[in-house]
């Protein structure tokens, strides 16, 4: 009998009648890799040795000197393989996979850094893949199909509904219900039904667990707040969830604000009026929808971000006051990005730019004494072709164009 | 009562044919043409669905018709208002599809109110298992509505044991694993509905796949009732209402 999987009054499995045994597979499998103590030391010495844990802290003493106020710590998850936090959960699963028996597995993205983990991964164990992803993100994703298809996924471009990450959600299940037997779906973030949003927690744990040591050496005391930013949730349970017992850490998710939260532009679900309790995609949250319980619309500089639903783990931990939730627009993101990279010659993704743009808001305001952690969920370089775009660079336009040109006229 | 008028109608007929159509699609207008015509085709029980952005249980045709319904404008409250004409006008039982959100949103107990006074006998709510349902079961049973469970070819016995004792009116056996709308193996089904005969003593509706004669005739004797989804929406894309009645009379 599946565990129903709530958190508070959010979570649930609320499943069709033909995905409840595959369900029921999975809660099996992943209760007993859990009680296995050999499972977790496989998966840190899987990371350890195809990825870069444990990830460093790294003090950002300009950006500290900068605002003059709080001292600023960074958790580098960029510095994971494929560039973001994304591989801790894949890798995780990936294993699982193995224990499972399974041969193929498929995943949604977005943005596209969960769907090139999970090729990665799927290429590194020999597994069949599919990636569905909404038409919408494979047009402005293309670095990123390329590099799935490289790896050797099929990329499907969904053309239903909104065409963009839920719909690539909504798919993947569709797939998942009629090939369960010989498939896993590897969901990205600490969303749906469960036993996903504990599952993907498990896995991302991994990043708090390594900076509650690390933080308490390097700056020698608990950090003051930390700082994650929030599309599913992934990232931000990784790190809260090192600090959840102590409860004189305060934890800070930021959702993307988008054009503001008065636009109707946004991704806000924990932070604003315009979302509401709701179930979808198997799972109970709050979701950005409308009266009838339709879905809206969302929207984001950061891909990774733009999704209508938030992990119910998240949504309990705001109705706790556990977690304190704030909302960082567009251009503050923008604003975040230049100056961590002009500072301290690192560059976040736009996601976890959100992040650091509410860290820069409330750093000024703290004493000197006080230490604040950032989560870098993961690194910008490699979305030159985004960030550029979201910079309005004009000699990059001009490169493109140059370079559009060249192709026609190679052709 | 859904049980006793499935068997009344059982009495004259070999097998019963349920249609499924979703609300709004391509308009409400069109809607209810197509539910006259599903009733001069002879048919005996009929789905409504109430459309759904996010429909996880459904296949591309069904998917595809719900979010053109909602993009011309289709509401539950344009639902309701079409749904309590159509079991007025038309003496065949309807039943609602939807999936839980619509219900949650709208409160379970004012929504099992207004499914009762819209006139229909019972829903099919995809998304909601047993276990999550207990408030929108309770509120469906003080309406007397039924809840329409589904079995498929994964679900364990003890579990459809489990489902039997919470469904009511009939049983929707899935014909196969995977979402609505593509092809099925007829022949692999009796071991499979045999559990589901020795699960329930409700009457059980087989769907998902159901296209042709040659189908109907393969379950007929087996089920007392086929479920005819997708195909009905294809063949009204592709030859419009006009099409539709022909083609369910030539089922059986």
């Amino acid at each position: 009998m599946l565990e129903r999987g709530y958190y508070g009054q959010f979570g649930g499995a609320f499943l069709p009648e033909a995905l409840v045994a595959t369900f029921e597979e999975l809660e099996a499998a992943f209760r007993q890799a859990k009680a296995d103590p050999a499972f977790w030391q496989e998966y840190v010495d899987l990371m350890s040795s195809y990825s870069c844990r444990p990830t460093p802290v790294t003090y950002a003493e300009n950006l500290t000197r900068h605002f003059g106020g709080a001292r600023i710590y960074i958790k580098r998850e960029d510095l994971n393989h494929t560039g973001a936090h994304k591989a801790n959960n894949v890798m995780g699963q990936g294993l699982l996979v193995k224990r499972m028996g399974k041969r193929r597995v498929i995943a949604e993205t977005g943005a596209g850094q969960h769907g090139v983990a999970t090729a990665t991964m799927a290429a590194k164990f020999g597994f069949e893949c599919t990636i569905y992803m909404g038409q919408v993100d494979v047009a402005r994703q293309r670095p990123n199909v390329f590099w799935m298809e490289r790896l050797g996924a099929t990329v499907v471009s969904v053309r239903e509904g909104s065409r963009t990450l839920k719909d690539a959600i909504n798919e993947a299940f569709r797939d998942w219900v009629s090939t369960m037997d010989t498939t896993h779906y590897v969901l990205g973030t600490a969303c749906g039904p469960h036993p996903f949003p504990t599952m993907v927690t498990y896995f991302q744990s991994i990043v708090g667990r390594e900076a509650r040591q690390q933080i308490v050496k390097a700056a020698g005391k608990l950090p003051d707040r930390v700082y994650a930013c929030v599309g599913g949730g992934s990232n931000a349970m990784g790190i809260f969830s090192g600090f959840l017992d102590d409860t004189e850490v305060g934890l800070v998710g930021v959702e993307a604000g988008g054009r503001g939260l008065q636009s109707g532009q946004h991704a806000a679900r924990l932070c604003s009026e315009d979302a509401s309790i709701g179930v979808a995609q198997g799972y109970k949250t709050y979701f950005l929808q409308d009266r009838d319980g339709q879905m809206n619309e969302t929207h984001s500089v950061a891909a990774g971000l733009d999704y209508v639903g938030v992990s119910p783990i998240l949504a309990d931990l705001a109705e706790r006051r556990r977690v304190r939730f704030e909302a960082a627009t567009d251009r503050e993101v923008i604003d975040a990005l230049a100056l961590t990279v002009r500072k301290e010659g690192i560059i976040p993704a736009l996601e976890s730019s959100h992040a650091f743009a509410q860290a820069f808001k409330e750093a000024p305001h703290l004493p000197k004494d006080a230490v604040i952690l950032i989560n870098q969920s993961g690194r910008g370089d490699k979305d030159i072709f985004t960030i550029a775009d979201a910079f309005e660079d004009p000699s990059w336009k001009e490169f493109i164009i140059a370079k559009a040109e060249a192709y026609r006229a190679g052709s | 009562m859904l049980e006793a008028e499935i068997r009344r109608r059982k009495r004259d007929r070999d097998i019963l044919l349920m249609t499924h159509i979703v609300l709004g699609y391509p308009d409400f207008d069109t809607s209810r043409r197509l539910v006259e015509q599903m009733v001069l085709a002879g048919v005996d029980l009929m789905e409504l669905q109430i459309p759904f952005s996010e429909p996880m249980a459904d296949g591309p045709v069904i998917l595809h018709a719900n979010q053109k319904a909602l993009a011309g404008g289709a509401t539950v409250d344009r639902c309701l208002e079409l749904t309590s004409r159509l079991t007025r006008e038309f003496p065949i039982s309807f039943l609602f599809m939807t999936y839980f959100n619509i219900a949650f949103v709208r409160g379970v107990d004012l929504f099992a109110r207004e499914m009762a006074q819209a006139g229909v006998r019972g829903a099919i709510v995809a998304d909601l298992p047993f276990e999550e349902g207990e408030p929108l079961l309770a509120a469906m049973e003080r309406e007397q509505l039924d809840p329409i469970f589904v079995f498929t070819p994964s679900s364990r016995p003890e579990r459809m044991a489990r489902i039997a004792e919470r469904a009511k009116g009939l049983v929707y056996c899935a014909a196969r694993k995977g979402v609505t709308g593509s092809a099925t193996d007829f022949d692999a089904l009796d071991g499979y509905l045999q559990r589901c005969r020795g699960a329930t003593d409700l009457p059980l509706a087989l769907g998902f796949g159901v296209k042709a004669r040659e189908d109907v005739a393969a379950i007929t004797g087996k089920v007392e009732i086929a479920v005819v989804g997708s195909e009905t929406i294809r063949v009204l894309e592709q030859g419009g209402v006009e099409a539709v009645r022909p083609f369910l009379e030539s089922l059986r």
